[in-house]
C-alpha cells in the first residue's frame, strides 16, 4: 500500500476545503471503487478525506422532489419506500448493480463518481490515456468488447459502468454540489462528459466539489417502468447493454416516455429523439422497434463490440415491452 | 453423515496455509514481468530496497542459488517434457507476468508498496500468444514421439478417417478458451528454515509428498528434513498438483532474510502463475447409418502449452472407448506459445474433449433425426472397444435412465425452438462424461487407543471433497466403530505417504489403505481375544467374529462380547498401532477396463431478443461405484455442474496479443458463475460397487462431475434455439435471434 494521509471531518466545509486545497486529496465514501483502484496502483491519492461522518444520508421529499443524500447506501435507496413508490425505475437499476454486499457499502455519491471498468485502465502495465494521458488508448485496437458505441473519441472508448446513473439520467435528476466557490446544481445529463481529447477528466465536477445529494423531480413514471440489464452472468457483472425505460400510458397510448442506455457511452446515454418519437404512439412492438432504430442512429462499434449494434436496439425493444406490460 | 470438519470450516477454526502466524515472520510480494518474451536489460531495485521495512529484493542477479535446480527436478507426475520454470535463475522472460523478483518486508503493506518501486527495463523479443495464428507450429508431444505405445500417439481403429467417405456425416470444429481454476483460497506458502538444512512449509498444495520430495531435491537436503503442512486446502481444482515458482521464491527469500516468509499470490497472479486449462481447438468428423449406428469418428485436438514445458492431457481418450464405432481416428497435438504452462484443471482433458465429442453426438443425432439419448443408447458399448477388455463395472445406461426421468426428457421436442415459456425458448440437452477409475498406492497408520478411539494418519490432502469424512466412514464400516470415535489426520508429510490428490483417485487409493488397516486391526483383535478367559472366544478369527459399535463379539454366541478398549486393557496395551500399504493388483487391473461414468442433463431458457440464457434445471447422474457419503458425493456433482456451467456460459481468458498479456484477470472481467446462475441441481448415483477396482467398491467422482456438463448446456441451447455455438463461452452476444 502506498502511504497516504487519512482524515475524517464532520463538517462538509472542512471536507471541501481540504480537497480543494490539495490536488492529491480525494474524498472517500464506501471505498468500493477507490480502494480497488488504489490497490492496483491506478489512483494514488496522498490524502483521503473520509466523508462518512457528514450528515448526507437522508432520503426525503421536498416540494415534490425526492432528495437522496450523497451518502445514502445503494442498498438502502433501492429498498426505500419513497423511492420504490415514486421512482421504481431507480430502485430496479440499483438492484441490478454489483452484489448485495457491495450495495450495502456503496454510496450514491460514489456510484455517480465511479470510474470506468476498462481493463487497460486497471492495468498499469498497459497503455491508457485516461490513466496516463498520452500513452494511447489500449482498448481502441485491443479488446473492446465492453466498450462504447456512442460518443467515443480516438482517445478513449470506455463506458460509464453505473446502472444507477442510467436511471437517474432518464429521470432528469439533478446533482446538488457544494464547493469552495459555493453551491451549484448540475443536471444529470451534464454531469458526466464525453472523453474528447481529455479522457483523464472523468466528470464536470471540479476539484474540491462535494456531491451533497441528488434530486429527482416529481414525474408520472411510477408504473410502467423497466430497467433491463443484459450481462455475461445473471448477477454481479457489468452491463453489456442496459436500458432504462419509463412510460406514461393512457390505455395503450404512450403519453410520454423516458429512455436511456448504459454500457454504450462514456456517460449514461439519454435517448431524447426516441422518447419524442414514442410520445403519442400506440405501444406495440413495431413502435418500439422504430424507436430503437432512432435511438441507434450514429452508433459506431469496434472490433469486439459490434454485437452491441444489435443488442442495443433489441434491449430497447424488450425493455419497452416490459415497461408497457408492467403494472 | 456430516463432514467431520464442517464445524471447523464454518467457525473459522480451520487453518489454511496463509493463516499461520510464525514469530518474526516477513512478507514477500512477487514482481511480474510486463512483457511476454525477451530478457531483462536492467533491474533497478534501489528505491525498493530503501523503502521502509524492506529486508531484501531478490532477482536473478542476487538471488541465493537453489543447489538442485541443475537437476531439473519436476514435481508433477508424469514429468512433462521440457524444463520447469526456475525462478531468479537468468534474465530470460518466457511469459507475461513471469515472477522476476521478490520483495521481502516486515509487513505485507510495506512489501506491496516497495514492489511497485522496482523498475525493470527489457530487451523485447517478438512474442507469439495468438493460438489461431500459430496453429501450424503444433506438434506431436515428445512423450509420444519417444514411445510409439504412448497414449498420446495418433490412434486408428479400423480405417483412418473413414467418416469422410460416408453419406450421413457431420464435421465440426470446437474451441474452448483458456480457463482458470480460481479456487477461493489464493495460492500461498509460508517458508520457514528451522535450521540451515531443515525446511518447513505451510503450503497450499494437493501433493504433500510430491512437494516434500521436490523441495528436498531443490535444496539437496534429506527428504525427512522437509516438512510440508497442508491441513486445510481451500479448493484447488488441479492447480495445487504442481510446485510453482512462487513457492521456491518464498523459500529462497526465507533463506536470504533468515526469517519465515509468507507469500500469498494476488488474484491477478492466480491467472498467470499457477496454471490453467489450456485453450484448445478440436475437430470431430462422424458418420452413422440411417438407423443410428456410428460408423466412424475422427477426433483431432490441439492444446496450448508453454515454450518451456510440454503440457499434455488426455483430451481424446473418451472418443476411443465411449461408443461402439468400428472406425476411430484420434490425433493430438500441442502448440507452444509464450505463455505460462497449463496444469490439469478439473476433468483435465476429458472435459475439453467431451465438449467436442458430446456436441458432435448431438449434431449427428439431429442429422439422423434420432433422439440424442436414443442415439447414445444405440451406440452404447458393453466392452471397451479400445482395449478390447470387459469393463470392471459400467452402469451408464442406468444413470441415463435416472437422469432422463428427473429432467423430464420426454417434454423435449426433437425439433429446435418448439417449446416456449412466455418469450423464452426452452431446450433440453445432455452430455456424457467419463474418467479413468484410477487407483494408486497409499499407506495409512492407524492407532487404536485404550479408550477405544481410533486415529488414522496419511499424507493425503483434502482440497474440498471431504476426504477425511470418507475415510472415517470407511473405517467405521470396516472396523465396526462409531464414526465419532474415529479421527483421520491428513495434510502433513509426517504421516505415511499418499499420492497427490488428483485424478479422482483419493477414495479408491487411500480408502483401500484404510480398508487394509482395518482388516489388520481386526485380525490383531481376533488374535488377542482368541486367548480370552471366556472360552466362547476360543478359535476366534475375523470370520467368526462380529465387529460392531466398538465391540467384538462371537457371531455364534453374541453374549461373548468385549469392547475394543477392554481388549487392549486385557492385553495391557496402551494402544494398538498398525500401518498398512495398499496398492492395486496390476494383474487384475490388466484384465479389465476401469472407468467412472456420468451423464448430465440441462434445461435452459434463451431469450431470443437479448440472448440471455438461464439454466433452469440440471440433473447429474453418475456410475461412480459405491457412494461412501451421499452428501459429499452430491456436493462434488453439484460443484462440478456449476463449474461446467461456467465453462459453457461465462468463463474465458482473453489475451491482448499485441502485449501478450491477459485483459481478464480479476473476478470482474473473468466471470465464474454466481449463485443466481446456478439453478436447482440434483445429483443421483447408481451406487453399485466396483469390487474389481478396490475393496470398498468406489470409483472417482470429482472429475466426471464436470465432464460432459458444458456440452449438455450447449446442446440444450441448440434445442431451444437451433443455434449451434461451437466456441465457448456461450455469452448473450452469440445468441440473439433477431
Ligand atoms: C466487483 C464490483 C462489481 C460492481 N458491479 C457494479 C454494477 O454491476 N453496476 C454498478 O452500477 N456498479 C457496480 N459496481 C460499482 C459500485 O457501484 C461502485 O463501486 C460504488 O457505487 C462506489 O461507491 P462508493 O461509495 O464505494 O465510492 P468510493 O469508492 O468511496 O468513491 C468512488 C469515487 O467517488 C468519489 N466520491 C465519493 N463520494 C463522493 C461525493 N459525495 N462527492 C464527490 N465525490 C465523491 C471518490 O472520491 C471516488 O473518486 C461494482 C463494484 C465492484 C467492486
Ligand atoms: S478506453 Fe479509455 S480507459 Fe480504456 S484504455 Fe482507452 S483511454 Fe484508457
Amino acid at each position: 500500500m502506498i502511504p497516504f494521509q487519512y482524515v475524517k471531518p464532520s463538517k462538509p466545509k472542512a471536507a471541501i476545503d481540504t480537497v480543494a486545497k490539495d490536488q492529491t486529496a480525494m474524498f472517500i465514501a464506501g471505498g468500493t471503487n477507490l480502494v480497488d483502484l488504489m490497490k492496483r496502483g491506478v489512483m494514488t491519492p496522498e490524502k483521503l478525506v473520509d466523508i462518512n461522518k457528514l450528515p448526507l444520508r437522508k432520503i426525503e421529499r421536498e416540494n415534490g422532489n425526492v432528495r437522496i443524500g450523497a451518502l445514502a447506501l445503494n442498498g438502502a435507496v433501492a429498498e426505500d419506500k419513497l423511492v420504490m413508490e415514486k421512482h421504481p425505475l431507480l430502485s430496479q437499476a440499483l438492484n441490478a448493480g454489483a452484489s448485495a454486499q457491495l450495495r450495502n457499502m456503496a454510496t450514491v455519491g460514489g456510484n455517480i463518481m465511479q470510474r470506468v471498468r476498462c481493463p487497460y485502465f486497471y492495468d498499469t502495465a498497459m497503455p491508457c490515456n485516461k490513466r496516463e494521458p498520452g500513452t494511447g488508448c489500449g482498448a481502441l485496437q485491443g479488446f473492446n468488447r465492453m466498450h462504447a458505441i456512442f460518443g467515443h473519441s480516438e482517445k478513449c472508448i470506455a463506458v460509464n459502468p453505473s446502472d444507477m446513473n442510467v436511471a437517474l439520467v432518464a429521470l432528469d435528476a439533478v446533482v446538488l454540489v457544494s464547493g469552495p466557490k459555493g453551491d451549484r446544481k448540475i443536471p444529470f445529463a451534464e454531469f458526466h462528459r464525453l472523453p474528447g481529447d481529455t479522457p483523464q477528466i472523468h466528470t464536470n465536477l471540479q476539484q474540491g466539489e462535494l456531491i451533497m445529494a441528488v434530486e429527482i423531480p416529481e414525474n408520472p413514471y411510477t408504473k410502467h417502468v423497466h430497467y433491463l440489464k443484459v450481462r455475461d452472468r445473471t448477477s454481479y457483472a457489468f452491463a453489456l447493454v442496459s436500458v432504462a425505460a419509463a412510460l406514461d400510458m393512457d390505455g395503450s397510448t404512450i403519453k410520454s416516455a423516458r429512455l436511456a442506455m448504459g454500457g454504450v457511452a462514456h456517460k449514461p446515454w439519454r435517448l431524447n429523439e426516441a422518447e419524442q418519437f414514442l410520445a403519442g404512439k400506440t405501444a406495440n412492438e413495431a413502435t418500439f422497434r422504430q424507436a430503437a432504430e432512432i435511438a441507434m442512429r450514429g452508433a459506431k462499434a469496434f472490433e469486439h463490440n459490434k454485437f452491441k449494434l444489435q443488442m442495443g436496439p433489441n434491449t430497447i425493444v424488450q425493455a419497452l415491452k416490459n415497461a408497457a406490460g408492467a403494472v | 453423515m456430516d463432514r467431520v470438519d464442517s464445524r471447523q470450516k464454518v467457525t473459522g477454526a480451520a487453518k489454511y496455509s496463509a493463516e499461520y502466524e510464525l514469530p518474526n515472520m516477513a512478507h514477500g510480494i512477487l514482481v511480474g514481468s510486463t512483457i511476454a518474451k525477451g530478457s531483462i536489460k536492467s533491474i533497478d531495485t534501489k528505491r525498493a530496497e530503501n523503502a521502509p521495512g524492506v529486508l531484501a529484493v531478490l532477482h536473478y542477479q542476487n538471488s541465493p542459488k537453489v543447489p538442485g535446480y541443475a537437476q531439473e527436478a519436476h514435481p508433477t507426475e508424469p514429468k512433462p517434457a521440457g524444463k520447469p520454470l526456475q525462478v531468479f535463475i537468468d534474465n530470460q522472460i518466457h511469459f507475461n507476468d513471469q515472477p522476476i523478483a521478490i520483495v521481502v518486508a516486515d509487513t505485507l503493506e510495506r512489501a506491496v508498496y516497495a514492489a511497485r518501486l522496482v523498475k525493470v527495463q527489457y530487451n523485447v523479443d517478438e512474442h507469439a500468444t495468438d493460438f489461431d495464428k500459430n496453429v501450424p507450429k503444433a506438434f506431436l508431444p515428445t512423450a509420444a514421439k519417444r514411445n510409439p505405445k504412448h497414449g498420446l500417439n495418433d490412434y486408428t481403429r479400423g480405417k483412418e478417417d473413414a467418416y469422410k467417405n460416408e453419406a450421413l456425416k457431420i464435421e465440426s470444429e470446437y474451441v474452448i478458451p483458456t480457463e482458470f481454476h480460481n479456487p477461493m483460497e489464493l495460492q500461498s506458502i509460508i517458508a520457514h528454515w528451522e535450521a540451515a538444512d531443515k525446511l518447513t512449509v505451510y503450503d497450499k498444495t494437493q501433493a504433500v509428498i510430491g512437494t516434500q520430495n521436490a523441495f528436498a531435491k531443490d535444496w539437496k537436503i534429506p527428504v525427512e528434513n522437509v516438512k510440508v503442512i497442508a491441513t486445510f486446502v481451500g479448493g484447488a481444482f488441479g492447480n495445487g498438483l504442481h510446485t510453482w515458482p512462487h513457492e521456491t521464491a518464498a523459500i529462497i527469500a526465507a533463506k536470504k532474510v533468515n526469517r519465515p516468509v509468507k507469500l500469498m499470490l494476488t488474484r491477478e497472479q492466480m491467472f498467470t502463475m499457477v496454471g490453467y486449462r489450456p485453450h484448445a481447438w478440436q475437430k470431430v468428423g462422424m458418420s452413422a447409418t440411417k438407423d443410428g449406428k456410428i460408423t466412424a469418428i475422427t477426433h483431432e485436438a490441439i492444446g496450448q502449452t508453454s515454450t518451456y514445458e510440454e503440457f499434455t492431457e488426455s483430451t481424446l481418450q473418451q472418443t476411443r472407448m465411449m461408443y461402439t464405432s468400428p472406425n476411430v481416428t484420434t490425433r493430438y497435438r500441442i502448440l507452444p506459445l509464450d505463455v505460462s504452462t497449463p496444469i490439469w484443471m478439473r476433468g483435465p482433458g476429458e472435459a475439453t474433449g467431451a465438449f467436442a465429442l458430446e456436441s458432435a453426438m448431438d449434431e449427428m443425432a439431429y442429422v439422423l433425426g434420432i433422439d440424442p439419448l436414443e442415439f447414445r443408447l444405440i451406440n452404447h458399448t458393453d466392452k471397451d472397444p479400445e482395449k478390447n477388455l470387459p469393463w470392471s463395472t459400467k452402469y451408464l445406461k442406468e444413470a441415463m435412465q435416472m437422469g432422463a426421468e428427473q429432467i423430464g426428457w420426454s417434454k423435449r421436442q426433437l425439433k429446435p425452438g418448439q417449446v416456449k415459456n412466455g418469450e423464452w425458448l426452452v431446450g433440453y440437452g445432455m452430455g456424457v462424461g467419463t474418467f479413468g477409475a484410477n487407483r494408486g498406492r497409499a499407506k495409512v497408520k492407524a492407532t487404536l487407543h485404550k479408550d477405544g478411539t481410533l486415529v488414522m494418519q496419511s499424507a493425503t490432502t483434502d482440497i474440498g471433497p471431504g476426504t477425511g469424512t470418507a475415510m472415517v466412514q470407511i473405517a467405521a464400516q470396516n472396523l465396526g466403530l462409531p464414526p465419532e470415535k474415529i479421527v483421520f489426520e491428513l495434510g502433513s508429510s509426517l504421516y505415511p505417504p499418499s499420492p497427490s490428490q488428483g485424478g479422482s483417485a483419493t477414495v479408491a487409493t487411500v480408502g483401500s489403505a484404510v480398508h487394509a488397516v482395518c482388516q489388520t486391526l481386526k485380525q490383531r483383535i481376533a488374535g488377542m481375544v482368541a486367548g480370552n478367559a471366556d472360552t466362547s472366544f476360543k478359535g476366534a478369527t475375523v470370520e467368526n467374529l462380529t465387529f460392531k459399535d466398538g465391540y467384538v463379539s462371537v457371531t455364534a454366541s453374541p453374549s461373548a462380547r468385549l469392547s475394543f478398549a477392554d481388549v487392549l486393557k486385557q492385553q495391557n496395551l496402551p494402544e494398538l498401532e498398525v500401518t498398512e500399504e495398499s496398492s492395486p493388483d496390476a494383474s487384475l487391473r490388466s484384465k479389465y477396463s476401469m472407468y467412472s461414468f456420468s451423464v448430465h442433463f440441462a434445461e435452459v431458457q434463451v431469450h431470443p431478443l437479448t440472448g440471455q440464457v438461464r439454466v433452469t434445471n440440471m440433473v447429474a447422474c453418475a456410475d461412480a461405484g459405491t457412494i461412501i457419503n451421499a452428501k459429499t458425493a452430491g456436493n462434488q456433482m453439484i460443484g462440478g455442474a456449476v463449474g461446467g456451467l461456467g465453462m459453457a456460459l461465462t468463463e474465458g481468458g482473453v489475451i491482448d496479443h499485441r502485449f501478450g498479456r491477459y485483459v481478464t484477470k480479476d473476478f470482474a472481467e473473468y466471470h465464474v458463475p454466481v449463485h443466481a446462475d446456478a439453478p436447482n441441481i440434483s445429483a443421483a448415483f447408481v451406487n453399485k460397487p466396483d469390487l474389481i477396482n478396490n475393496p470398498n467398491g468406489t470409483k472417482g467422482i470429482g472429475e466426471i462431475a464436470i465432464i460432459g456438463v458444458a456440452p449438455a448446456i450447449a446442446n440444450a441451447i441448440f434445442n431451444a434455439t437451433g443455434k449451434r455455438i461451437r466456441e465457448l463461452p456461450i455469452t448473450p452476444d452469440k445468441l440473439m435471434m433477431v
